[in-house]
């Protein structure tokens, strides 16, 4: 029994845990205790906010980076370096401008050694699988983005690998070139067309998860981890409006933002200050407008984050930024899936511009530590300026410097809309003077 | 040094130099002065060349300009060698980076006209009495004065390599050999082509400049254009200057034409862009290439040999091979590491200090750095009058598209031409006015390198957004205000571009500049370049030394503090788009 599990499964992760070195010496954990198994016939997704570490878990598998502890197995073998029988899907195509498109394709099996006639011979049959024919001799800049995708598969597929991991192969795609491709694959994938045993997936969109997925886990963020594994029943091909679907849509939100929740108070409530809060830069134009549109009809204050989503045509993870930036300056309150106004934030979509700014400084003041921090050293100071590399610095004993420079950038870009202080970026000093 | 590098240094990041260019330096210097050392030491004299003397006739200058264009040749041959280990070799290795990059960075600033008295020594000694010497020598001086912007470019490209296109060559299983031919090298190749034409441009000037030299006792004279001109001077004849100009032009059209715009239009398909660019480059000659059957199979044994290299399963024994990066590395081969850096450099200190303590004092240092601060002051005035004559003609030619359609070459053609084939037309003029050599010698300095600023400025103003200038327009904003607050913002990264590109190369050029002959008649300005230009016909090889360190010294400051600053600003602040 314990025989056939090993044999079945692709993959193994047993409590693989992964940091990386901090501004401040000490090690920022980005995954924590990770396990999964993968077995054959199965589509995985891995399903988290951005920063949860699903990008990381994916680059341990595809041997990319090392675990800095734990077990990764790929068919039986510790993973070092990338195992055979994994190819990758990129994001970003990662396809090579100066190959055409039978090129790219063939660069796998070239690496692999493949003599050269076989080597056309599948790449023709991979480019033939993917639709991409007539294609072959195109560059990758004279193709649209789905096409470039294609390639990006059939140049994985052409390996016959028994992995396919795919990061977040569609998020840099418009929405119907994405669609069109989903179900493509689906397609393929339930004829038995395609030369791979197994998919795992990393995504931010909820929907696109359930539509492909046969499990889901969902991760956590600060550190990753996996917070729920949800299994979707549904049978291909998926419909996104039918009620199930809809519900298991729906819950996975409720799931994630109450997350969400309990994240920002979490962080209040652990680290005194408050000050190592991460920022997620949101523009104060973005904000407004998402208070007004909140306050008027047809959401009279209370809006169901999945609809405003498709409202307002967001992906999960910018809605829940916005939310969670709302939630953090007291102007509305996420939970169960839902959005709703404070009394503040009712007000604040009926003020005009000066008002409006007078009680978001207010609130920046109030609720955010690090503006009061750095409000609190202007005062003192005599010279009323202050070197944006004195918070920097603070900042980084909590969090990695990209996230203190967005940090940085949000706490910028708020305080000039509030006119709390001001920042002037060649010399890098905060200052209390405003530029009347 | 005709080309400085030209990064943009990350925020914060110092600009001034620090400890790892004064061991760069140390080394340099050190390395020229063991290269002298060990020639003197053979005691074997400079024999006089036995070859066949440069006649003046023009029915010779075809020969002539095909022997200047085959060293041509092959200096970029050695120089492409060199940039794909050297690049690769800092790219890849933290340790080797640490030295390798600052040396390059002082290598760019030596002037390489000085540098040639110390080749053409040590090579004439290793192969003596045979002209072979003398053309390694000559050829070397031109690699000199190609290598270290084309590493520099390929050094920038392989550490700047997309990470997505580095995954998927690792997650494919690519090995390091073929990463870098499917990968590094491709990526690379828009810059390193772009940096090479910059480099043969460059190149022309040494080539003629090198092929006659006197070295103390020695005279060399290779057969070729420069040494063709070289006779004409001392023959005081005119015609002969003219004749061997035409054939420079003939000659640089040529190889534009017939080299340089294929290669470029091929190129093209390397450029790192996701959407296809309006307007290609497009050359007659890669055309004919690609429609002619016969020409076509031309090729073929190319793109297989190609395709052969770079498959060619080429991987180290595994006890050799470098484990995955885990964990810092090793502290204790760091700490051999800076010993040897640290005991080499003060080796290279005490033989320099040794060889120039032997003969010069200290108040040689003092006249060389006033000889110095002159020729600095030339460099300042000059670019200053060029600017303020360059960037409004640029600017009304680059807001004028039909008309810069027609200049652009042109100013990059004169770029490209060596300045020196035409000095001495001028001195002609200057020694039958009786002009003042002091003044009127020091334009000679810029005559070839001000185009640089006109091509930037024009490519900067052609490059400026229409929007922007309608707005400005129905501003009203006119006059000075236009010029400061809309245009010359607006141009200024180019500007520094070119600028940067014509003070390095003013300075290489004081060494042939600030001393002139015609005939009988020498002139000679008080400068750093005479300095060395006299030390080195005289073979006093201490001040020749102490001349190029001061220069190094001079030009990395002057970079340091002035340009490198300025144009990170522009990068920052100014860059449109």
């Amino acid at each position: 029994m314990l025989d056939q599990t090993i044999q079945n499964s692709l993959l193994d992760i047993r409590g693989v845990c992964r940091s990386f070195p901090k501004g401040s010496g000490e090690d920022l954990l980005v995954l924590e205790k990770v396990d999964l198994t993968i077995q054959s016939g199965e589509i995985v997704g891995l399903l988290g906010r951005s920063g949860s570490g699903k990008s990381t878990l994916l680059r341990i598998i595809a041997g990319l980076i090392a675990p800095s502890s734990g077990d990764a197995k790929c068919r039986g073998e510790t993973i070092v370096g990338p195992p055979n029988g994994v190819s990758m899907v990129f994001q970003s195509f990662a396809l090579f401008p100066w190959l055409t498109v039978l090129q790219n394709v063939e660069l796998g099996l070239e690496a692999l050694g493949v003599e050269s006639t076989e080597r056309r011979t599948r790449a023709l049959a991979a480019i033939d699988l993917i639709g991409l024919d007539g294609f072959e001799s195109a560059y990758p800049k004279e193709l649209s983005g789905g096409m470039r995708q294609r390639v990006g598969f059939a140049r994985a597929l052409v390996v016959h690998p028994d992995l396919l991991l795919m990061d977040e192969p569609f998020s840099a795609l418009d929405v119907l070139t994405a669609e069109t491709l989903r179900t493509d694959l689906i397609d393929l994938w339930i004829e038995g067309r395609l030369p791979i045993k197994s998919v795992l997936m990393v995504t931010h969109n909820i929907e696109e998860a359930v539509l492909m997925c046969d499990r889901i886990l969902v991760f956590s963020s600060n550190p990753g981890r996996v917070a729920a594994e949800i299994k979707v029943d549904l049978p291909h091909p998926r419909n996104r409006l039918d009620p199930t679907f809809r519900q298991l849509v729906d819950s996975i939100y409720a799931r994630m933002t109450q997350r969400a929740e309990t994240r920002s108070l979490a962080i209040e409530g652990i680290q005194g200050t408050g000050v190592g809060m991460i920022l997620n830069h949101v523009s104060s134009n973005v904000l407004s407008g998402l208070i007004e549109t909140l306050a008027g009809p047809p959401y009279n204050g209370h809006a169901d984050l999945p609809i405003l989503a498709g409202h307002l045509q967001l992906e999960a993870d910018e809605i829940f930024h916005l939310g969670e930036a709302l939630q953090l300056l007291r102007f509305a309150q996420l939970s169960e899936g839902d959005l709703m106004l404070t009394d503040a934030g009712k007000r604040f979509a009926h003020m005009a511009t000066d008002a409006r700014k007078k009680l978001f400084a207010e609130h920046l003041i109030n609720y955010v530590p690090v503006m009061g921090l750095i409000r609190r050293v202007l005062d003192e100071r005599p010279s009323h300026t202050a070197p944006a590399a004195r918070f920097r610095n603070e900042l980084e004993d909590y969090m990695s410097e990209e996230y203190a420079d967005e940090t940085l950038k949000t706490i910028v870009s708020w305080a000039r809309y509030a006119e709390l202080f001001a920042y002037d970026e060649q010399s890098e000093l905060f200052s209390l003077e405003n530029p009347h | 040094m005709a080309l400085q590098d030209l990064r943009v240094p990350t925020l914060g990041q110092a600009m001034r130099p620090n400890i790892w260019d004064v061991v760069a330096l140390i080394l340099v210097i050190g390395a020229m002065v063991l290269i002298v050392y060990g020639g003197e030491q053979t005691a074997a004299p400079l024999s006089a060349l036995d070859i066949t003397p440069v006649s003046l006739d023009p029915a010779n200058l075809p020969a002539y300009a095909l022997r200047t264009t085959m060293r041509m040749l092959l200096a970029i041959v050695c120089s492409i060698v060199f940039t794909f280990i050297y690049a690769a070799l800092a790219a890849k290795s933290r340790r080797a980076e640490m030295v390798l990059i600052p040396l390059l960075d002082i290598l760019q600033s030596v002037p390489i006209l000085g540098f040639l008295t110390f080749t053409v020594v040590f090579f004439m000694n290793l192969f003596p009495g045979s002209v072979f010497g003398a053309e390694l020598a000559c050829v070397f001086a031109i690699f000199t004065s190609q290598a270290w912007n084309m590493t520099f470019s390929m050094y920038q490209s392989m550490r700047n390599v997309p990470k997505d296109l580095e995954e998927a060559s690792q997650s494919f299983h690519l090995s390091g050999w073929q990463r870098f031919w499917r990968l590094d090298v491709p990526f690379a190749m828009p810059g390193l082509i772009w940096n090479t034409m910059m480099s043969m441009s460059g190149g022309w000037f040494f080539v003629v400049a090198s092929e006659a030299i006197t070295v103390g006792s020695t005279t060399v004279t290779l057969p070729g254009i420069g040494s063709y001109v070289a006779l004409g001077i001392q023959k005081q004849n005119l015609p002969a200057i003219g004749y061997a100009i035409l054939a420079m032009l003939l000659v640089i059209i040529a190889y534009d034409q017939l080299l340089f715009r294929p290669v470029v239009a091929w190129a093209d398909k390397f450029r790192f862009e996701q959407t296809a660019s309006a307007s290609a480059p497009t050359s007659w000659m890669l055309d004919l290439f690609r429609r002619t059957r016969a020409l076509r199979a031309l090729s073929y044994p190319f793109a297989a040999m190609n395709k052969a290299i770079s498959n060619l399963h080429l991987t180290l024994p595994a006890g050799l091979k470098l484990p995955a990066r885990s964990g810092p590395p090793s502290r204790v081969i760091d700490a051999l590491w800076l010993v040897l850096i640290v005991t080499s450099t003060g080796y290279a200190a005490w033989r320099t200090y040794a060889y120039l303590s032997a003969t010069l004092a200290p108040s040689d240092f003092f006249t060389a750095i006033g000889y110095g601060l002159i020729t600095l002051i030339r460099v300042v005035v000059l670019i200053f009058f060029a600017t303020l004559i360059w960037v409004p003609v640029g600017v009304w030619i680059g807001l004028r598209p039909k008309l810069a359609e027609r200049i652009q070459p042109l100013a990059q053609f004169l770029a490209a031409f060596p300045a020196n084939l035409a000095f001495p037309v001028f001195v002609v003029v200057i020694v039958r006015f009786g002009l003042n050599a002091n003044v009127w010698l020091s334009p000679l300095m810029i005559l070839g390198t001000q185009w640089y600023i006109l091509f930037n400025v024009i490519a900067g103003a052609s490059a400026f957004p229409t929007d922007l200038r309608e707005a400005a327009g129905s501003f009203h904003l006119r006059g000075w205000r236009w010029w400061t607050k809309v245009i010359l913002p607006g141009i200024f990264p180019y500007y520094i571009t070119g600028a940067i590109t014509a003070s390095g190369g003013s300075w290489n050029a004081s060494i042939v500049a600030e001393v002139a002959s015609w005939g009988d008649a020498h002139l000679t300005a008080a400068g750093l370049g005479a300095y060395i230009a006299t030390a080195t016909e005289a073979g006093d090889f201490p001040r020749v030394v102490l001349g190029i360190a001061i220069m190094c010294i001079l030009v990395t400051l002057f970079n340091r503090l002035l340009w490198r600053p300025l144009y990170a600003f522009g990068e920052r602040r100014l860059r449109l788009g």
